[in-house]
């Protein structure tokens, strides 16, 4: 039918779509490590209806042909990795990442997963977890009794144990990183998992190489930006409703033509 | 039957088309980068037997608008935004080399410089390929440069230069694609005048307030060429009656 209604239709499932990710930045706008995803739009295909330049004569040819876009579409959600802000807990096993990488948990499946959400705790056989209960990869165990954990920039774990004057090493953290992390997959729970477009994760201690370094006794808070968000929901709202009047107009023009003819 | 309806039924059909070129634009009112079509009827003679009183309209994308969207700073490292007139190169699916505004820019994990379509972003001799970084920085003048992992950030190495194309309006116009290319088919000169602005995009260049008027002006329109098809069944019907009655 009228390609006028279908363009306007593409229009709306796009605002539709950038609408779901505004929503989510917003309701994670409290999660630690959330990185805030962004929606990206880009022009469908156009379609010649009349050949710009096409002989009009012998001599001539047509100075504008019609060349009709078929509307928009959204190509991406991408993943949006500025730092987020570091909020002193106090807790010693929170940790954050000022800088880049992700800290790799190995989840029940056996697989490895990345996230930088370092609100971790300790299980029941003293093992550094999240708080979904992954352990932390490479495995740190804090050993029974220890009175204070110390985890250094370069990702040192080290324990005081009682009746012993120097602190005792139990392992280090690493971090991994990616060529592109905007291409690693979310799969909720605060963990993103390797793809293709990703690349493969190049693990190195903290500090070095690149990767960030650790604060202990902080997490990093969310990156959404609330007035940001704010902003993009009132423009993406204001598009729908735009595209919403162009399908009412269209259907106007063709029930006129229904009801006269 | 009469000629009337003809010219009036043209009316309409290219009314509709125009309306669907005018929603194109509405509906990429957020798309980064995104240039309007501007659209305009054009009067095509019907000539034959008679005096030439007939024209038909036709409907003809003119060009597209070149004024520029607003730049809306976003922080992210990989977006660039350009300031005032010009393109950047990008190589289109077919290998051929093409020009795009929308600079939400990302690495693929061989380290080539793509934009959010796909398409690789195109400095002074090829696609730019960036090592593994921990940061990176656009110049003004579409210099990428780095520091490369393991080094410390007093070794900023430059791994290449965007090309920035300033052509004149009506050398370059939109593929099937949505990207545009030069008239000629030939590339285009590197032009050092042209600057981007990092860490910003670009938004859609539409005029929301004028294609709404536009569509509502192309919506009455379309209900005078009704009317005069409305007219022409009225008179042809008048006619057959009087016929009928002698």
């Amino acid at each position: 039918m009228n390609p006028a209604l279908w363009v306007a239709k593409t229009g709306l499932d796009a605002q539709q779509t950038s609408m779901a990710v505004i929503s989510n930045n917003l309701a994670n706008v409290n999660t630690t490590g959330f990185k805030k995803g962004r929606a990206v739009f880009e022009d469908l295909l156009y379609q010649t209806v009349s050949q710009v330049g096409a002989a009009t004569s012998q001599n001539t040819q047509a100075p504008s042909g019609l060349e009709l876009g078929t509307g928009v579409s959204l190509i991406s959600t991408e993943k949006v990795y500025t730092q987020g802000n570091l909020n002193q807990t106090g807790n010693a096993l929170d940790l954050a990442i000022n800088g880049s990488g992700f800290f790799q948990v190995l989840r029940p499946d056996g697989t490895l997963a990345y996230t930088r959400d370092g609100s971790f705790q300790i299980s029941s056989t003293g093992q550094v977890v999240t708080a979904s209960g992954f352990p932390v990869q490479p495995a740190i165990t804090i050993p029974q009794g220890a009175q204070s954990i110390t985890i250094g920039l370069d990702g040192t774990v080290q324990v005081q144990l009682p009746n012993q004057t120097a602190p005792s090493t139990v392992g280090t953290m690493q971090l991994a990183n990616f060529i592109n992390p905007a291409g690693l997959e979310p799969d909720g729970n605060n963990l993103l998992t390797e793809s293709f477009s990703s690349g493969t994760a190049q693990t190195g201690q903290p500090g070095i190489n690149g990767l960030g370094t650790l604060n202990q006794g902080y997490t990093e808070s969310s990156n959404v930006d609330v007035v940001e968000e704010m902003v993009n929901m009132i423009e993406t709202q204001r598009a729908y409703e735009m595209n919403t009047k162009a399908i009412e107009t269209n259907d106007q023009m063709l029930q006129y033509l229904d009801t006269n003819l | 039957m009469d000629r009337l309806v003809y010219v009036a039924m043209s009316g309409a059909k290219e009314i509709l088309r125009a309306q669907a070129a005018n929603n194109q634009n509405l509906a990429n009112a957020n798309t980064n980068g995104f240039r309007a079509d501007l659209s305009a009827f054009e009067t095509k003679n019907v000539v034959g037997a008679g005096l030439p009183s007939r024209a038909y309209a036709t409907d003809d994308i003119t060009g597209w608008d070149s004024s520029t969207g607003s730049l809306d700073a976003t922080g992210r490292d990989l977006d660039v935004a350009i300031k005032g007139p010009g393109w950047m190169a990008v190589q289109a699916n077919d290998g051929s080399e093409a020009y795009t505004r929308a600079g939400d820019l990302q690495i693929d994990p061989d380290g080539t410089l793509k934009t959010a379509a796909g398409n690789p972003v195109l400095g002074d001799s090829g696609p730019i390929t960036v090592p593994p970084y921990t940061t990176i920085n656009f110049g003004v003048d579409g210099s990428v440069s780095v520091v490369p992992r393991g080094q410390t950030p007093m070794t900023v190495s430059t791994v290449g230069r965007i090309k920035l194309v300033n052509p004149p309006n009506d050398q370059v116009s939109r593929g099937s694609d949505g990207l545009f290319r030069s008239n000629t088919g030939k590339e285009l000169e590197a032009d050092a005048s042209v600057h981007l602005v990092p860490g910003t995009l670009e938004s859609s260049n539409v005029n929301i307030a004028e294609t709404m008027a536009n569509m509502i002006e192309l919506a009455r329109n379309y209900e005078v060429q009704v009317k005069a098809m409305k007219t022409a069944e009225d008179t042809a019907a008048e006619s057959t009656k009087l016929l009928q009655s002698s």
